[in-house]
């Protein structure tokens, strides 16, 4: 195969788009919790009590959504800049869009097990 | 006529003698009459004729003599002299990130083919007309800022997204450039200016280090040319 440079992936616009909009999501949902957290009762009963309510767990749970893709945005990029052979960089991006849904996954495990 | 002497550090490396690169202490004496750093970069040449160095218009026009000035991006011809610190050595290098031919000469090839492509012309397909393509004066006004780059690779050496992909991401001042066609009314190939640029290098590597609107001597702003870009693609696609 004749080594040339692609490029023309046609992409890039909506992860631009998404990671500005989780950015300004998640900056919202931190000064809403910064209210919340103090109004809540103190130790383990009362952080359970807020995380079950119905509002705080459809915040959180796009809490999580939002980090991991800004997230993934973040890492791909590094990923595309440091990293020039296609089938490590390809690993990389695999390996770390399983990392950020298993962490996705396990974080809505620890928030409402019960 | 009273003469100071400056003390200059130079980045010197020429292929076929020099195995590696190294930097070569230097002092010129130079006039009271010369004002800007390549005043004393063509004394230096008469001092030693083996340095090289890229020149030409020498007030800012044409964009050939920009060269790394203490570590900063700048033009040679626009620098002036009484702005170094005095008793301190005036570090020249070569613009970072492109390939070194000799001593302060890059090779530009990159560069400009980062430029060339984005279309840097006009394109209509209309006949044209008698005398000229007319624009509104508010039309005309959105190209200033924009017109007025010489290419002279401040920006996109200073830019560390070009240092990583020089060969995709089509840099700041070819964006600026880009822009510059994409915002012309006279222009109808605007979907596939657009088009050519939605791709995760070419526009998307831009992180809005501004590093490119800190360096540019003609004092444009490429970052708001490509936030403009990217607000013309958002309002393409919602």
């Amino acid at each position: 195969m004749v080594t040339r440079v692609v490029v023309g992936a046609h992409y890039g616009l909506k992860d631009w788009l998404a990671q500005r909009v989780t950015a300004g999501f998640m900056a919202i949902y931190t000064l809403v919790m910064a209210i919340l957290l103090p109004l809540a009762g103190d130790g383990y009963e009362g952080w359970r009590a807020l995380m079950a309510h119905g509002f705080v767990r459809f915040i959180t749970f796009l809490f999580i959504v939002s980090l991991c893709y800004h997230a993934w945005v973040g890492i791909r990029d590094i990923w595309m800049d440091y990293v020039q052979s296609t089938a490590v960089r390809l690993t990389l991006h695999v390996l770390t869009a399983l990392a950020l849904v298993g962490y996705a996954g396990w974080a809505a495990q620890i928030i409402w097990r019960l | 006529m009273s003469t100071r002497t400056l003390q200059f550090k130079i980045y010197r490396y020429d292929p076929d003698q020099d195995a590696k690169p190294y930097m070569q202490d230097i002092a010129v004496e130079v006039d009271v009459t010369d004002r800007k750093l390549l005043d004393a970069l063509v004394k230096l040449k008469a001092k030693d004729d083996s340095i090289a160095f890229r020149r030409s218009c020498r007030e800012g026009v044409c964009g050939s003599d920009a060269v790394n000035i203490n570590g900063r991006n700048g033009l040679a011809c626009l620098t002036d002299l009484n702005t170094f610190p005095e008793g301190k050595p005036i570090v020249l290098r070569p613009l970072p990130g492109l390939p070194v031919i000799r001593d302060l000469i890059v090779d530009m090839t990159q560069f400009f083919k980062q430029y060339h492509s984005i279309k840097p012309y006009l394109i209509n397909n209309d006949p044209p007309p008698e005398r000229e393509r007319l624009q509104s004066p508010e039309d005309r006004e959105e190209l200033d800022g924009l017109y007025e780059c010489i290419l002279c690779a401040c920006c996109s050496t200073s830019c560390p997204s070009f240092w990583w992909n020089p060969d995709k991401f089509v840099g700041p001042a070819g964006l600026l450039a880009a822009y510059r066609f994409i915002a012309d009314t006279r222009d109808q190939a605007t979907s596939e200016r657009l088009d050519n640029l939605e791709d995760p290098y070419r526009l998307f590597r831009c992180h809005t280090i501004m590093n490119c609107v800190d360096v540019c001597p003609k004092g444009l702003n490429p970052t708001k040319a490509i936030g403009k870009i990217k607000d013309m693609m958002v309002r393409r696609a919602v």
